[in-house]
Order: structure tokens, then C-alpha cells, then sequence
């Protein structure tokens, strides 16, 4: 029993630490197609805020200077986007889509030209990543059933940017939801020709958007090559840029299903390790490759108006041309 | 979502000459994301002008490089072309990775089924069951987005996972040689081929070096005008345009937005699978995973570059053809150049020639426009 129950806790370990950069990225597209802003370029944002992360923490010794470069980064490309999208009215899909090939590129090549290890960071020491929270009282309340082992494996030792996470779904939902920057945000991905009539700027409050979109994909980015690995490789998001923003949809651009649907393709994926080669009752083993592709599948599914339905901010992917 | 893609000249005639959006402002584009290029180079620690030099050697320089460059070429045109007709029909096909990927298994699978027939009778089955694999992949997220009205551009993203997934599965656990390590199936017979360029042209006595350029080449060229016929010689291919143009006017014309969706993405699908011919049964002669290697994102950049039309979509493809060769073997030569610079260039096109197309568009339609007519004065003054 005490077996299978630290089997669980591990798991769930596993998924929020899985997770993180999932929630991370899917918000930062939240504020972006909230306002009306689609971003397929999560990907390359969060490759390149690996990139710098690992490149600046490497250099210096110093993850939170890395964390400081990956945003930096981030929200340079978020700029770009911006620039071709807010201001000269280009086609988001099409911008998202260069800024993921571009990065894809620029970070092996900067890597490889800078580093000369194939593509890849120096591995960092422990000293030049992102610190892990150690909370008080762990020996005292180990013993105590339950209680013990979850605090233990799942609240001690937490990497920092795991807690700023839990801060971020926490802060968006009120954003979104009890302040004049969210309502407004909110309006400009549903109505900019209302919200401009209203006196208000819709490329500001665009640029807004995408700059917050910058900053979070940044963190996503510093997480995977300065909190849960340590150091850049070659594709390290693979996918996850494109996993994010089918959460966030799967998630219906709402804050608490878009966590849910995080923490179930998270899910997924810690017990698709955990599978492989494993042979179930009734079904027997079921490659792996079945239960990755899963999270695409349900997205799809859902899109499809089979599971729910999914209404996407009415603006979202629209330039706003005043004269129009 | 094909706002201004079929270039603005056709909504607002007599406001530019046409080489102005047709060959003008695409070269600045390009001309802008090479500049960028060429500080990332220069920021490397390499100069851009002597890379440049020895890229456009490599792809273009001896006949062996211009064998390489048109086989990079052949691919480029047909997801180039795959990605133009969704776009006349107002679609987003970012799944062309997806469909070339299918459209390999399609094409992998008559290799290893047809052993013993002759190369023609392999060839005409690669082509149709690749084009109905690609098709298949494609139907999917078309009928979708017609039926359902999923937007086409997050299904098609997730079919490439989901095809990438399914390859995967079917190469380590089904199609794979046994004994093997790898995930390939075993070779095709060598008399199932698609002859390479230099055996064909052998044949009627014409020496060229021996490449992977192969007789997909001519199915590629062949495709671009049966496309240009299609598009702009056929009711149907009317049909298709009418609806990208405006939905609502195909709809009062008796023109079903829903069937022509499914009908353009069908053939945007069949095209991308073509792919699989060239890859497939003319250069890798036996099925592997991730042959595709992103031409299928290529391939918007190149219908973003040739303006959705044929002979641009050729001269397009061939720049990323030689861009392709050319980068490659630069990183041969250069110590801190690695392939993936290629990347960075291509990255700067798509984001010049695609999202920022209307960055010079102010200042070089005020250099250009043409004196007003009677009553057109107000109109062109909108933005300057």
C-alpha cells in the first residue's frame, strides 16, 4: 500500500514538474489570443529563452542573470511579432511561424559558434541554475502518514520557478478577471473597433499583451534549460510550444481549465514513461507513441466540436485597421 | 486568413505597376532578411560576403552542386504548390510536413509491396498512392474546418504531431527490418527505383554528374502547370479562388464554400505527398523517420515568395533549393558554421516575405504610384 501510494506522489511530482513550462507558455498565448493576438511562436520563444538562459548562466555562474537574458530575449521576439502583427498588420500565423524556424536555427548556431560543443551549452553546475526551495519542518512532519510523504516529495525542494508558476496562474485569473487591464484586455481580443471607439489604444494594449507573453515564455524557456535540466541542447522544447497552445484552446483561452488541460497532457506524459514496455490488463501494452500523441488528438477532437466546444476570442488573429 | 496574399494588385488595379508587387518589393524583402543574415554571420565571427560567395558556389557552381540544388528544388515546389492552392481557397495548410510525411509511408509502402515490377509501373502507383496518403491527411482537417469549422491551422499543426507519432510507431514496431537497430525498413528493390536525372538523361545521351536529382524533377515541373491550368483555366479551380476571394459572393453564386475547402485541401494534401515520390522511391530507396526535415514549412515561405502562383512558386523554390545546398556545405568549410544557419535565413525570409510584406509597401507605392484617375484620388491617400 505505502508502495503504491509513493508511486502516486512521485507521479504527481512528476507532472508538475512536467507541467511547468507547459502553464507557463499556455498563459503567456492566454494574454496574447486574449487580446486578440494568435501566437504559434511560443516554440521559438521558449527555445530561445532556453537558449540565453543556459548561455548567459553558463558564462557568468549566475542562473538569475540567465533568467534576466531568456526574458529579454523572449520579449525581443515577442517585439518582432508585435512589429509585424500590431503595427503593419502582417498575418500572425506566418510571423509565428518564421520566429520558430528562426530560432530553431539561431540557437544551434549561436551555440555552436560560441560553445563549440555540437549545438550545446556547457553543462552547469548546480551553482549556475535556478535554486530549489527548501521548506522548513520536512523531518519533523515526515513521519505523520499521508501528510509526510506529500509534503516531502511534492512541497520541499520545489524549484523556484515551479512556486513563481503557481503565482502566475494564481495572479492571471485575477488579472483577467478583476482588473481594468483584463477587462480591457479581454474587449480587444473580442471587440478592438468597440474598445477604440471607447477611447482606449488598441496597439498599445496589443504590445502589452504580446510583451507579457514575451516575459512568461521566457521563464517557460530558463525553466527547461536552467530549473529542470542543466544546460541547452539542440530542439530542447521539442514540441512542448505547440503542446501549450493545444492546452490553451483544450482549455477554452480560460485560466483554470487551461491549467487542468496542462496538468493532463503533463499527466500523460509522466505516465507514458512510466508505460513503456508495461503490459496493461485487457489492452496489453500500448506503444508509446499512442499515448503521446494523445494530448493532439483530444485537441483536435475538441476543436471538432465532439468534446465541448471551443469559442476562440472573436478578434483573435484579426488585424485591427482603424479605417476598416 | 489570405489577406493580400494573392498580392494586393488584384482588388485595387492601376495603383502600382504590378512588377512593383510582383518583383520589386519581394526582392526587398529578401534583400532585408539577407542584410539580417548577414549580421547574424558577421556576429558569429565569420564574413557574410565570403560565406555568400562560397554558398552561391556550392549550389550553383559545378553541375554535381546544380543536381543537389534542384532536388532540394523538386520537394520545395511541391509543398510550395500545396500550400498556394489552400491559399487561393483562403486556407492555412501549415500541415504539409504531415502530409509529406504521409505521403512518404504512401510511397514507401508501393516500394516495398512492388518488388520485381518495372520502374514506370512503380513510379505511376508511388505517385497516386502518395497523393491519396497525403490526400487522406489532409481531408481530415479539411472537412473539419468545413464541416465543423475547426480552425485549419491549429488541426493541421496537430496532424503533423499526430503523423509524426503514427510514423514512429510504424517504423519501430511494424515496418522495420528485422534485426535491425535502426528505424528503417529494408531497402527497395534497386528495379523499383525512380531513375536519378543522370541515368534518364544517360539514356537519350546526355552526360550530367550523377545527385539524388531524380525524375520527380519533371513530375514537379509537370504538376506546376497542370496547377496553373486547374487554378485559372477550370471551372473548379475558379470555384476555389471565388471562395478565397469572398466567401459570402461564392456562396450568392451557388458556389459551395464547404465542398471547395474539402476539394482544395485535398489537393494541397495530394501535393505535399509528392514529396514522398522524390525522398521515398528516387533518393532514400527505403522508408526512415523524419525525411521530411521541414519542408513542409519551407513551402510557405515559397508560396509566400512566388505570390500563389506557379512560375513564382519555381523561382522561389529554387532559392531555397540553392539556399538549402549551398548553406549546407558552407558549414563543411567553416568551423563555427554549422546547417542550421540555413535555418536562421530561411526563418528571416518567411518573416520579410510573409508577416512584415507590408514593411516597404508605404514608401515604395508612394514612389511608385500612378497619377490618380477621375474620382480615385481620395481612395489611395488612406495610409501614408
Amino acid at each position: 500500500m505505502d508502495e503504491v501510494f509513493l508511486a502516486v506522489i512521485l507521479l504527481v511530482d512528476a507532472t508538475i514538474r512536467v507541467a511547468t513550462p507547459l502553464v507557463l507558455a499556455a498563459f503567456a498565448a492566454l494574454y496574447g489570443e486574449r487580446a486578440g493576438v494568435v501566437d504559434i511562436g511560443l516554440e521559438g520563444k521558449m527555445l530561445a529563452g532556453a537558449f540565453f538562459a543556459a548561455a548567459v548562466a553558463s558564462s557568468t555562474g549566475n542562473p538569475w542573470l540567465g533568467l534576466l537574458a531568456a526574458v529579454a530575449a523572449s520579449v525581443a521576439l515577442s517585439l518582432v511579432h508585435g512589429f509585424a502583427c500590431i503595427t503593419h498588420n502582417g498575418n500572425q500565423v506566418v510571423s509565428g511561424m518564421a520566429i520558430n524556424i528562426l530560432v530553431a536555427g539561431l540557437a544551434p548556431t549561436l551555440a555552436y559558434a560560441w560553445f563549440h560543443q555540437g549545438g550545446q551549452t556547457p553543462l552547469l553546475p548546480a551553482s549556475a541554475r535556478l535554486p530549489q526551495i527548501h521548506l522548513p519542518g520536512v523531518e519533523a512532519l515526515s513521519p505523520i502518514p499521508i501528510v509526510g510523504p506529500i509534503y516531502r516529495e511534492i512541497f520541499d525542494d520545489a524549484n523556484v520557478l515551479i512556486w513563481l508558476t503557481v503565482l502566475v496562474v494564481v495572479a492571471t485569473q485575477w488579472v483577467l478577471t478583476r482588473t481594468r487591464f483584463g477587462l480591457r484586455l479581454r474587449a480587444v481580443g473580442e471587440s478592438p473597433a468597440a474598445v477604440d471607439t471607447a477611447g482606449i489604444s488598441v496597439t498599445k494594449l496589443r504590445y502589452q499583451a504580446v510583451i507579457i507573453t514575451g516575459v512568461l515564455t521566457g521563464v517557460a524557456g530558463a525553466y527547461l534549460s536552467t530549473a529542470h535540466g542543466a544546460g541547452f541542447v539542440r530542439d530542447m522544447t521539442a514540441g512542448k510550444g505547440y503542446l501549450a497552445l493545444a492546452a490553451l484552446i483544450f482549455g477554452k483561452w480560460r485560466p483554470w481549465p487551461t491549467l487542468f488541460a496542462c496538468l493532463l497532457f503533463a499527466f500523460t506524459d509522466a505516465v507514458q514513461v512510466r508505460l513503456q514496455g508495461v503490459p496493461l490488463p485487457v489492452v496489453g501494452v500500448i506503444p508509446v507513441q499512442f499515448i503521446q500523441m494523445l494530448p493532439y488528438v483530444l485537441t483536435v477532437l475538441l476543436l471538432a466540436g465532439f468534446v465541448g466546444k471551443a469559442v476562440a476570442p472573436k478578434a483573435s488573429g484579426i488585424p485591427y485597421v482603424k479605417e476598416r | 486568413m489570405a489577406r493580400g496574399m494573392a498580392g494586393k494588385g488584384f482588388g485595387m488595379p492601376g495603383e502600382v505597376p504590378g512588377w512593383v508587387n510582383y518583383a520589386l518589393l519581394p526582392l526587398l524583402n529578401l534583400l532585408a532578411a539577407f542584410v539580417l543574415s548577414g549580421l547574424v554571420i558577421l556576429v558569429i565571427g565569420e564574413n557574410p560576403l565570403d560565406v555568400l560567395a562560397l554558398m552561391v558556389t556550392e549550389a550553383v557552381g559545378y553541375p554535381e552542386a546544380i543536381g543537389y540544388t534542384l532536388y532540394y528544388t523538386t520537394s520545395y515546389i511541391f509543398t510550395g504548390l500545396a500550400v498556394a492552392v489552400a491559399f487561393h481557397c483562403g486556407l492555412f495548410n501549415i500541415g504539409g510536413e504531415g502530409q509529406a510525411y504521409m505521403g512518404g509511408l504512401g510511397a514507401g509502402l508501393v516500394g516495398l509491396a512492388m518488388t520485381g515490377w518495372p520502374w514506370p509501373v512503380v513510379a505511376v502507383a508511388a505517385v497516386l498512392v502518395s497523393a491519396l496518403f497525403g490526400a487522406a491527411w489532409a481531408w481530415i482537417p479539411g472537412w473539419l474546418q468545413a464541416r465543423r469549422g475547426s480552425h485549419i491551422v491549429i488541426t493541421t499543426i496537430m496532424f503533423n504531431f499526430i503523423a509524426a507519432s503514427i510514423m514512429t510507431y510504424l517504423l519501430v514496431d511494424v515496418l522495420i527490418k528485422p534485426g535491425q537497430q535502426s528505424p528503417e525498413t529494408r531497402e527497395f528493390d534497386p528495379g523499383t527505383w525512380l531513375p536519378s536525372m543522370d541515368r534518364a538523361l544517360g539514356w537519350i545521351g546526355i552526360e550530367v554528374a550523377p545527385s539524388p536529382l531524380n525524375l520527380s524533377f519533371a513530375w514537379a515541373l509537370a504538376c506546376c502547370a497542370l496547377f496553373y491550368l486547374f487554378l485559372w483555366r477550370t471551372r473548379w479551380g475558379y470555384e476555389i479562388r471565388t471562395v478565397g476571394q469572398n466567401e459570402r459572393a461564392a456562396v450568392y453564386a451557388g458556389i459551395s464554400p464547404s465542398r471547395n475547402i474539402v476539394l482544395a485541401m485535398l489537393i494541397s494534401g495530394a501535393l505535399a505527398g509528392f514529396v514522398g515520390v522524390n525522398e521515398i522511391l528516387g533518393v532514400q530507396h527505403r522508408l526512415l523517420l523524419n525525411f521530411t526535415g521541414g519542408v513542409g514549412f519551407v513551402g510557405i515561405a515559397v508560396a509566400l515568395m512566388g505570390r500563389n502562383h506557379p512560375l513564382g512558386i519555381i523561382l522561389a523554390a529554387l532559392l531555397f533549393g540553392m539556399l538549402a545546398q549551398g548553406g549546407g556545405q558552407v558549414s563543411f568549410e567553416y568551423p563555427t558554421v554549422n546547417r542550421e544557419l540555413v535555418m536562421v535565413i530561411q526563418g528571416l525570409v518567411i518573416l520579410f516575405a510573409g508577416a512584415l510584406e507590408n514593411l516597404f509597401k508605404p514608401q515604395v507605392e508612394a514612389l511608385f504610384r500612378r497619377p490618380p484617375k477621375k474620382n480615385e484620388g481620395t481612395r489611395n491617400e488612406g495610409r501614408a
